[in-house]
């Protein structure tokens, strides 16, 4: 990765002016660097190295999956239940919930509030670390222990499994966890303390508005999972009994604990992709857009509710009845804030100015998937319903439409949005529209056969299935390989464009926000003169230019 | 309320690490406001962090009060009594060396951030009687819950109004065939514990290991203020450090005044 970091220095010195990529050379430079935008650069290349294990696991399954039995690879089941458990233990973990905060958050926030660095950069880089060692920490322990749990980890399976690794895997989780709490305390810390002159809380990009509320979760939900995973760990060391029902415990306690992290961590993974999605639809609108408190308010109201929702995944363990239609009810409101989100940027593109980017497909393909995944998410939420439903494909495609549509087309369009801001050159347009259709068909095909399946009682985790649903399942993998090769291409077509593509202007877009006015890529420092912030959606005194391929603005 | 702050100079140096203001702060001012809303949010982290064992606390204590009252009386509540006022102590001289450094009283600082070190190492040591004890007799958890004598009393002065307690609870489980184990207490009466006491010992060891775990962290971040003091890095310009150690030692604190009565003091 740093190999790869300093040759995009080395290519940069075409650029005139002094930016963070050329403002110090070698590996030592990117390694120990306390630079945002550098740490940010770093995540995303750690990060997607994660996508792309966790997605070689997803291929390997799906390819399992065309017949029934260990088919054509010859895997046998105890493979096949490590293989589903790598697959969502490094998606969720190194992927989904670093991936946004941790590539685009650390290297946008700063410069969206006109700072010269997050509050404390040390521990930024303490956190990417952090990352780094829990993410080797981890896989090492699932693939040498030969984990087989499951991501959740559930008790007492992973109390009386002989596999060991239990523990150091959720020691890995620990670690990662604080990674996570460091990121999201930054960040807050941040956002309350170094915005600039005219930053109000209004006048703040929806970007910032997710991220801070997703930074919320992150400090408040993740150590729940870190005293649980440390629990766990005890429990198989020293056999406390907390979790183990032979000695009195109580397993169903380690689900609630486990879920009052991990449902609000659905919206560590979501939030920030509604953020992207609401500076995408707006800047490419060129509209203002509808409803910003809103938006803005939705994102806190999310992150809020999220909290109070967990038992949704105790419908079927054992819960009492009061608490479930509890928080059943809960979970349908929840269903308002999302929705609020999704009629305001329908209601920016509405009538407006509206630019067929690349940015611009990725919106309108997690738009179509988050509906789809939100409104699922509404039967599984009803609790007759959710009794038919649990443990079936339906749940598993329910929460591939949320999580993966919405942070993987999220991401895609956050980074082909700050593409030119990040490297300073253009990406090939007609190829990233290709990708975002691929990538949206392709996970079409993958998990809407899953719905079908789910409602017709095919399980999850399942290794082999009944000769019905393997039209299915062949149609699903069919998918798989093509959301692959469009994952793939997207990001050819990205890391091409960083090197060879045509340069970028400060704003290619007519972005409104703060990151669009300093150059492309960023200087060291983000900008010569502390900026002054004014309204992030309007774009009335921004104008084209043909000179530079980008706007200018005309302020009087 | 940021910008506000951070046009709000006080000429004050209030810094963490650096002799100097960092470079992405506009003022010291800034830099100290930082750090304090960073430090309370690992506060609010730490919270939540003890709030699981707190929670496995009250969903057992709920379902089965009978264990809790039993078996907390094994625990020595002199000692835990000791432990306390130790440890309110050390929040006192922390609280006190943050005001000795902010009115430049160094040797007042330095003697109060080794009153608070020996205070913790004091906590840590009673804390260590009292496990040993707990080791020696058997009150520990799972299946090493094994002990030698009836609560209340330690080996041979077996407690008498406890025994009648404890048989007094022990009649909810005679449903339970095999439920109870029955032990001669050094003489007495036949005493029943109730049906997995050892529960109690495995949060009461979490939650005691965890707090521990807290102090010995808060242990090592003052034996590097002291060394930091020694060397005559505070004042009244730069306190930051000494200010955030002692929130963080408050919050041990705090946990410790909640365990005592959750452990020790169950009626």
């Amino acid at each position: 990765m740093s190999s790869l970091d300093t040759t995009m220095g080395h290519s940069a010195p075409s650029h005139a002016e002094d930016n963070y990529l050329t403002h110090a050379h070698g590996i030592k430079s990117w390694l120990l660097t306390l630079d945002h935008k550098r740490i940010g650069v770093m995540y995303l290349c750690s990060t997607v190295g994660a996508l792309m294990l966790g997605g070689v696991f997803a291929l390997l399954l799906r390819t399992k999956l065309l017949t029934p039995g260990p088919g054509i690879l010859d895997m046998s089941h105890d493979t096949y239940n490590r293989m589903f458990t790598l697959h969502g233990a490094i998606m969720v973990f190194l992927f989904i919930i670093p991936a946004i905060p941790g590539a685009l958050g650390n290297f946008v926030l700063p410069i969206m509030l006109g700072a010269k660095d997050v509050a404390f950069p040390k521990l930024n880089l303490a956190s990417y670390y952090l990352w780094v060692f829990g993410a080797v920490f981890f896989v090492t322990a699932m693939v040498a222990g030969s984990i087989d749990t499951g991501w959740t980890f559930y008790t007492p399976y992973s109390v009386t499994t002989p596999a060991n690794g239990v523990i150091w895997a959720t020691m890995g989780v620990f670690i990662l966890g604080f990674s996570s709490i460091f990121t999201g305390l930054n960040f807050i810390v941040t956002i309350h303390k170094l915005r600039a002159e005219g930053m109000t809380w209004f006048r703040m990009p929806l970007f910032l508005w997710a991220i801070y509320s997703t930074s919320v979760i992150q400090v408040l939900a993740t150590p729940v999972l870190a005293i649980t995973v440390l629990l766990l760990t005890v429990e198989r060391t020293l056999h406390v009994g907390i979790f183990d029902p032979s000695l009195g415990g109580d397993p169903v306690l380690f689900q609630h604990f486990f879920w009052f992290y991990s449902h609000p961590a659905v919206y560590i993974m979501i939030l920030p992709g509604f953020g992207i999605i609401s500076e995408i639809v707006g800047v490419h609108s060129r509209k203002h857009v509808f409803g910003y408190r809103f938006i803005a308010f939705s994102s806190l109201a999310i992150a809020l509710l999220g909290f109070l929702v967990w038992g949704h995944h105790l419908f079927t363990s054992g819960q009492s009845a009061l608490a479930s239609v509890i928080f059943s009810a809960i979970t349908f409101t929840i269903a308002i804030p999302s929705a609020i989100k999704i009629f305001n940027w329908l209601a920016t593109m509405y009538k407006s100015s509206l630019q067929l980017t690349t940015p611009m497909w990725y919106a309108f393909g997690f738009i179509v998937l988050f509906v789809i995944g939100g409104l699922t998410g509404l039967f599984l939420a009803a609790m007759a319903v959710d009794i038919h439903l649990h443990d079936t494909y339906f749940v598993v495609a329910h929460f591939h439409y949320v999580m993966v549509g919405g942070t993987l087309l999220a991401l895609f369009g956050g980074l082909y949005h700050w593409w030119p801001k990040m490297f300073g050159r253009m990406y090939n347009e007609m190829w990233g529209k290709v990708g975002a259709v691929l990538v949206t068909i392709g996970f079409n095909v993958t998990f809407f056969p899953q719905f079908v399946m789910g409602t017709r009682g095919m399980p999850r985790r399942y290794f082999t299935y009944l000769p019905e649903f393997q039209a299915f399942h062949i149609a699903s993998t069919l998918g798989a390989y093509l959301l692959g090769f469009g994952i793939v291409l997207a990001f050819a077509n990205l890391a091409i464009g960083a090197f060879r593509g045509r340069k970028a202007s400060a704003n290619p877009w007519g972005g409104a926000t703060l990151e669009w006015e300093c150059s492309s890529p960023p200087p060291h420092d983000n900008f010569a003169v502390t900026p002054t912030a004014h309204d992030p959606y309007d774009f009335a005194h921004l104008s084209y230019d043909e000179k530079t391929d980008g706007y200018v603005a005309r302020r009087s | 309320m940021s910008t506000a702050a951070a046009h709000n100079h006080h000429g004050e140096e209030g810094h963490g690490h650096d002799p100097h203001l960092a470079h992405h702060f506009d003022s010291p001012q800034q830099q100290f406001d930082s750090g304090k809303l960073g430090i309370w949010l690992f506060l609010i982290q730490e919270v939540l962090f003890f709030s699981g064992l707190f929670c496995a606390y009250a969903v057992y204590r709920a379902n089965h009060p009978e264990i809790f009252e039993f078996a907390h009386r094994y625990l020595d509540v002199t000692l835990g009594a000791v432990n306390t006022a130790v440890l309110i102590c050390s929040s006192l001289t922390a609280a006190w060396s943050v005001r000795a450094a902010q009115l430049g009283q160094r040797k007042l600082m330095i003697g109060c951030i080794v009153v608070t070190i020996a205070c913790a190492f004091g906590f840590l040591g009673i804390k260590y009687v009292e496990y040993a004890h707990k080791f020696h007799d058997g009150l520990l958890w799972g299946e090493k819950f094994n002990p030698k004598y009836a609560p209340g009393g330690h080996g041979e002065e077996a407690g008498h109004s406890p025994t009648a307690d404890a048989e007094g609870h022990s009649g909810q489980h005679a449903t339970a065939p095999g439920a109870t184990i029955t032990q001669e207490a050094a003489g007495e009466a036949k005493v029943t514990t109730p049906r997995n006491t050892s529960i109690f010992f495995s949060i009461y060891f979490a939650m005691t290991g965890l707090h521990g775990l807290h102090v010995i962290a808060g242990i090592i971040v003052y034996v590097w203020l002291l060394w930091r003091a020694l060397k005559g890095e505070f004042g009244p310009k730069q306190y930051a450090a000494i200010d955030f150690a002692a929130l963080y030692w408050h919050l041990v604190d705090l946990v410790w005044i909640y365990l005592f009565p959750l452990l020790y003091l169950i009626r």
